[in-house]
């Protein structure tokens, strides 16, 4: 265990030193460019559309994060061939898996969490500049910390994709591992299709295939209630246990695939 | 390193005069139309959208709202409201819980040219797909009572839509009466008053003063009527229709120069009153005869 925070220690550290964190800069000036600007076109909408952006900007940049730094976790070891000084330690390979994996998911627990505090931040400044008439017609007020349970579910598919980027990357070049785990990602959203395939093929053995493939294959699309938190509409706390529940199955079946093809890879 | 600096002064000065002298000359050539809406199927639209459906239906809203205000203060003389309907199912098919484009887009598509498309049964239909979506929302049957009331004076499905409007949960009481005077006195100026009057009480600032335009074009109307008499009793008395506001004065009808409720002077030409060329009340609601019940 505590090589594996050894290990994801040192993984935060290198995103840090790699600049990662600068998207955080880039998160608030476009929450802070876009509420300034928008007062003039949006008919008073400005406060469901910095909750909109915001949280979907939170969702795109975890996921340019965790893509583009989950391929390269292995990847770049390997490439340097800094692998063989590091297994030579006592280091087990699945401590480094999960040691790397950890790193990745602490940085975007970072990422995350700052980029959280800003959005309430502008949302609490919109707030106060408008009158109460105004803000008693908008369907949950401006800093609704119901908004934390998107912001949680948000949080819980970048665990996931994480664990895709990472497994991909442990076999794959980080191009095919990056156009897998974003292809992953869409079809990931086209979910409910796969369900109903058979509503619009006549081929049986096609519809239980896409069936099969709705099972399988990870459900981004249950991890978004953006809308529903905008709205201020009702999400049973068992939704979320259960679709949280779910995503750690999923990064865990991952995880453990990633450890085995990964004990398994010769370096000599 | 200064002289890199400065090179890259000298280069970013070199492109932003060369900005300027391609804006001077008119832009780039027009290859395109802005009134493109490249994806108009909405089951398209939100199939493509991922998981950004609420954030792509807050872009068609600023579209909306850019495309309606553009068209309205464009002076073109052939100007059209093509993409309005369009952008609107799009903006409510990606977020069905928009309220406000249900909303404020009814009244875009219901208003008359030059000022809207003029477009009643597209409202209305916008209304009644935001009514499927939220079967209680009192606020979409209340307004499709206005559109049929306002821009189709169909005051007999006007009342029908207030009462249902008023059957909803949360609907405030004066929906009832509401219902009640429209259809006894539809149509006439004092239950026209009572309508905008209560969609004055909104607090969203463009409905506000929407509604407060509206109030005043019937208090134009009033004054108008007023002038118009004047005018009719001087061509009575004298033989001859008032040639401007001087010849009512000096005959004793006024007093000073009348100004519509914006302040733009009224217009009498060849005895007949009307509001002065610049006003914004332009122009008037034109008031249909109530049909015998």
């Amino acid at each position: 265990m505590r090589m594996i925070g050894q290990v994801a220690v040192n993984v935060f550290k290198e995103s840090v030193r790699d600049k990662v964190l600068y998207n955080l800069v880039a998160f608030a000036v476009l929450l802070i460019a876009v509420s300034y600007l928008l007062g003039q076109l949006t008919a008073g909408q400005d406060v469901k559309i910095i909750k909109d952006l915001g949280l979907a900007a939170i969702a795109t940049f975890g996921l340019f994060i965790a893509v583009f730094i989950g391929i390269g976790l292995v990847w770049k070891e390997v490439e340097r061939r800094s692998i063989y000084s590091l297994l030579s330690k006592p280091v087990r390979r699945s401590e480094f898996i999960l040691g790397k994996y950890a790193g990745l998911v602490l940085t975007l627990l970072v990422n995350v969490s700052v980029m959280t505090a800003a959005f309430y931040a502008v949302l609490a400044y919109l707030d106060t500049q408008f009158s109460d008439s105004v803000r008693a017609a908008w369907p949950a007020p401006a800093t609704d910390p119901g908004m934390l349970r998107a912001i949680g579910l948000i949080f819980v598919e970048l665990m996931l994709v994480t664990a895709v980027a990472l497994f991909l990357s442990t076999f794959s070049s980080p191009f095919l591992s990056a156009a897998l785990t974003f292809g992953l990602w869409v079809i990931g959203h086209f979910n409910t299709d796969l369900r109903n395939f058979e509503a619009v093929v006549e081929s049986p053995a096609a519809a239980y295939l896409a069936r099969g493939l709705y099972y399988v294959l990870p459900n981004f699309a249950a991890f978004d209630i953006k809308a529903q938190v905008v709205h201020a509409l009702p999400v049973e706390p068992s939704y979320i246990a259960t679709t949280a529940v779910y995503g750690a199955v999923y990064v865990a079946f991952l995880l453990t695939g990633a450890v085995v093809v990964f004990s398994r890879r010769d370096f000599k | 390193m200064k002289p890199a600096a400065a090179l890259l002064v000298v280069l970013m000065g070199a492109v932003v005069g060369l900005q300027a002298v391609h804006e001077g000359r008119g832009g780039r050539p027009s290859a395109d139309s802005p009134n493109l809406l490249y994806v108009r199927s909405p089951e398209a639209m939100q199939r493509l959208a991922l998981s950004y459906e609420a954030l792509l239906a807050d872009v068609y809203w600023i579209r909306t709202v850019q495309h309606f205000g553009g068209t309205r203060r464009s002076t073109d003389p052939g100007k059209r409201y093509d993409l309005l309907y369009p952008l609107l199912d799009l903006t409510t098919s990606l977020d069905p819980l928009f309220n406000i484009a249900y909303q404020f887009g009814s009244l875009f598509l219901a208003e008359p040219p030059p000022g809207g498309p003029g477009r009643p049964e597209l409202a209305i239909a916008l209304l009644q797909k935001g009514l499927q979506v939220q079967p209680d929302k009192w606020e979409f049957a209340q307004q499709i009572g206005f559109v049929h009331y306002w821009w189709r004076k169909d005051y007999t499905e006007a009342a029908a839509w207030f009462r249902l409007a008023a059957e909803m949960p949360g609907a405030p009481f004066w929906l009832t009466s509401m219902a009640a005077v429209t259809l006894a006195e539809g149509g006439n100026r004092q239950s026209s008053r009572l309508l905008w009057s209560e969609i004055a009480r909104s607090e969203y600032e463009w409905f506000h003063n929407e509604a407060q335009r509206r109030l005043q074009q019937l208090d134009a109307l009033d004054q108008i009527d007023q002038l118009q008499a004047a005018a009719d009793a001087f061509e009575q008395r004298f033989g001859r229709e008032a040639a401007a506001w001087d010849d009512l004065r000096r005959a004793g009808y006024l007093y000073g120069t009348p100004a519509d409720p914006t302040g733009v002077l009224y217009r009498i030409a060849s005895g007949v009153v009307g509001l002065g060329p610049g006003s914004r009340l332009f122009p008037l609601p034109v008031e249909s005869a109530r049909p015998p019940q």
